[in-house]
């Protein structure tokens, strides 16, 4: 089916809208959809995480994780394995540790990773944070070779950290 | 044995129908997930870990401002009935309630209860905090849920990631940790046989819809709970915005749709909703999904006015009050199926009877 609006693209969203107790059905693709404000869940839909568990066995990401039976976090003793069997994390550190395969997931769970929300401004600050609370903000430069001597140390729970933080600054 | 009465309202002063739409939005829930720094998430953690999870929340909640008044209960000392009955009340999980925890048998879970809000303490995450409200209020919900997790916050040490936001055990919670739902009641778009269509744009514009009672629940008598399905890359106020815009439309919908029903079929419309009435008035067993399809039909009838003198809390209070558990502690005996649908038809019957003497 084409899109009513472009009459180009494939038509991937079907809005469905009752004006006047009359039902219109509205064809579009994700492109004109965007641009009308219509927000979709399409991309959520397509990636149950279910399905994306299961794949992780399979193609893709599945090969990384196959490649990574070792890999356990520091943590909780937790692998990926454990993870596509349970489909729960099983600690905080989890997500450090498996960063590169839970931005994947997060990606296509939730069309973004990158929380928007509220910031936890709370009260007893974990050791790396308070570090760097006690310097102030510090600067770009200084963040680089904290995160250098972090990953020199092989501390790499704050090296991630402090790589996030040179991303929100940069 | 813990005596349940004790809580103040019972954990359900959003029966009273005051808030806004209350006819047709029955309640509004959030909920935001936390685990805090330090401990395994309750699925991985040992006992030992599980317990001083919960010493250290019952160590704020002893000072909390918010606390005043408010309740605790271990789910370890209650019994099963019990734990029953308050997930009848949406106040504890399934999961709790079955005492089948992901980990096999979950220890130190607990739940704190003051006012409209909650909180679990070790089910799937360290800290499920939550607040219920009368009808369509997700503003002002979010408000009170908003108060107790910056107290919480501020004394324990939450699992924050710069890029991911608060960390769950589910990756499907992370970001903001935010789970607002709406209870619905729509047999007017059950009726015009449009509700396909609703629920299907639902899930084109990021929302979920489920039944009485939550993740893998069916729907009965026409209630569904419509909530967001995305918890990351949008900001708390956006999320609640959003669904607030799609519930807005799907209640001005219900609206139109019972418009045509009494345009186009009034006198099936009273027929229906006067027999609903008759049987639930009348009956001497009541199944409790035959008693929620009932209730949906007399609640239709108030919303449409053609049933005066009944009010909408105790539309409400017979929803709560007429399932299982709470029938068992009515009648102290765990009755059997048959007898239950008779204990379930004589306190239907008392309280309608009551309703009608009281507007006679």
């Amino acid at each position: 089916m084409v899109c009513d609006n472009c009459g180009e693209r494939e038509a991937a969203i079907h809005l469905t809208q009752i004006v006047n107790n009359s039902v219109t059905t509205l064809h579009l693709c994700e492109q004109c959809a965007a641009e009308k404000g219509v927000e979709t869940g399409a991309s959520v839909a397509k990636f149950p995480l279910g399905d994306f568990l299961a794949s992780l066995g399979k193609t893709g990401g599945g090969e990384q994780a196959e490649a990574l039976p070792g890999v356990a976090c520091p943590f909780c003793g937790g692998t990926l394995k454990d993870f596509r069997e349970t489909g729960r994390l099983g600690c905080a550190v989890c997500y450090t540790t498996f960063e590169p395969h839970l931005r994947d997931l997060l990606r296509r769970l939730h069309g973004s990773s990158k929380h928007a929300g509220e910031t936890y401004t709370g009260a007893p600050a974990p050791p790396a944070a308070a570090a760097s609370a006690e310097a102030g903000t510090p600067e770009v430069g200084e963040l680089r070779q904290q995160l250098r001597r972090a990953v020199e140390a092989e501390n790499f729970e704050l090296a991630a950290q402090l790589r996030d933080k040179l991303k929100v600054l940069e | 044995m813990i005596d349940l009465a004790l809580i103040p309202d019972g954990g359900l002063s959003w029966l009273d129908a005051s808030g806004p739409v209350s006819n047709i939005v029955l309640s509004t829930r959030v909920r935001l997930a936390r685990n805090l720094v330090g401990f395994p998430f309750a699925v991985r953690g040992n006992e030992e870990d599980r317990r001083r999870v919960l010493e250290q929340v019952d160590r704020v909640w002893q000072h909390a401002a918010l606390s005043r008044g408010g309740m605790r209960f271990l789910v370890d000392d209650l019994e099963p009935a019990d734990r029953l009955l308050l997930h009848e009340r949406h106040l504890i999980s399934k999961e709790l309630a079955s005492g089948a925890g992901h980990g096999g048998g979950r220890s130190h879970a607990a739940v704190y209860l003051a006012g409209p809000l909650g909180i679990m303490v070790n089910e799937e995450d360290h800290l499920r905090l939550q607040v219920f409200h009368s009808g369509f209020a997700l503003g002002a919900a979010y408000a009170d849920l908003e108060r107790l997790d910056r107290a919480l916050g501020a004394a324990l040490p939450v699992a924050f990631h710069q890029e991911f936001g608060y960390l769950t055990a589910c990756p499907t919670n992370a970001g903001t940790g935010l789970r607002a739902s709406v209870l619905i009641h729509l047999p007017g778009l059950v009726l015009t046989k449009e509700i396909a269509k609703v629920l299907q744009g639902l899930s084109q514009v990021g929302l979920t819809f489920r039944g009485l009672y939550g993740e893998g629940s069916e729907v009965v008598g026409n209630f569904f709970q419509l909530s967001n399905q995305t918890t990351l890359g949008k900001s708390e106020e956006e999320l609640l915005d959003h669904l607030g815009k799609i519930v807005r439309q799907v209640v001005t919908y219900e609206e139109q749709a019972r418009q045509v029903l009494l345009r186009d079929a009034p006198t099936i419309i009273e027929d229906k909703v006067w027999r609903a009435y008759a049987l639930l008035r009348y009956a001497r067993s009541l199944s409790f999904e035959e008693a929620m399809n009932l209730l949906s039909g007399v609640r239709l009838g108030v919303g449409l006015n053609l049933i005066p003198q009944l009010s909408v809390y105790t539309l409400n209070k017979l929803l709560i009050y007429t399932q299982p558990a709470h029938l068992a502690a009515l009648d102290v005996r765990a009755p059997k199926d048959q007898e239950q649908r008779a204990a379930r038809a004589a306190y239907v019957r008392q309280v309608l009877e009551d309703e009608a003497a009281r507007a006679g």
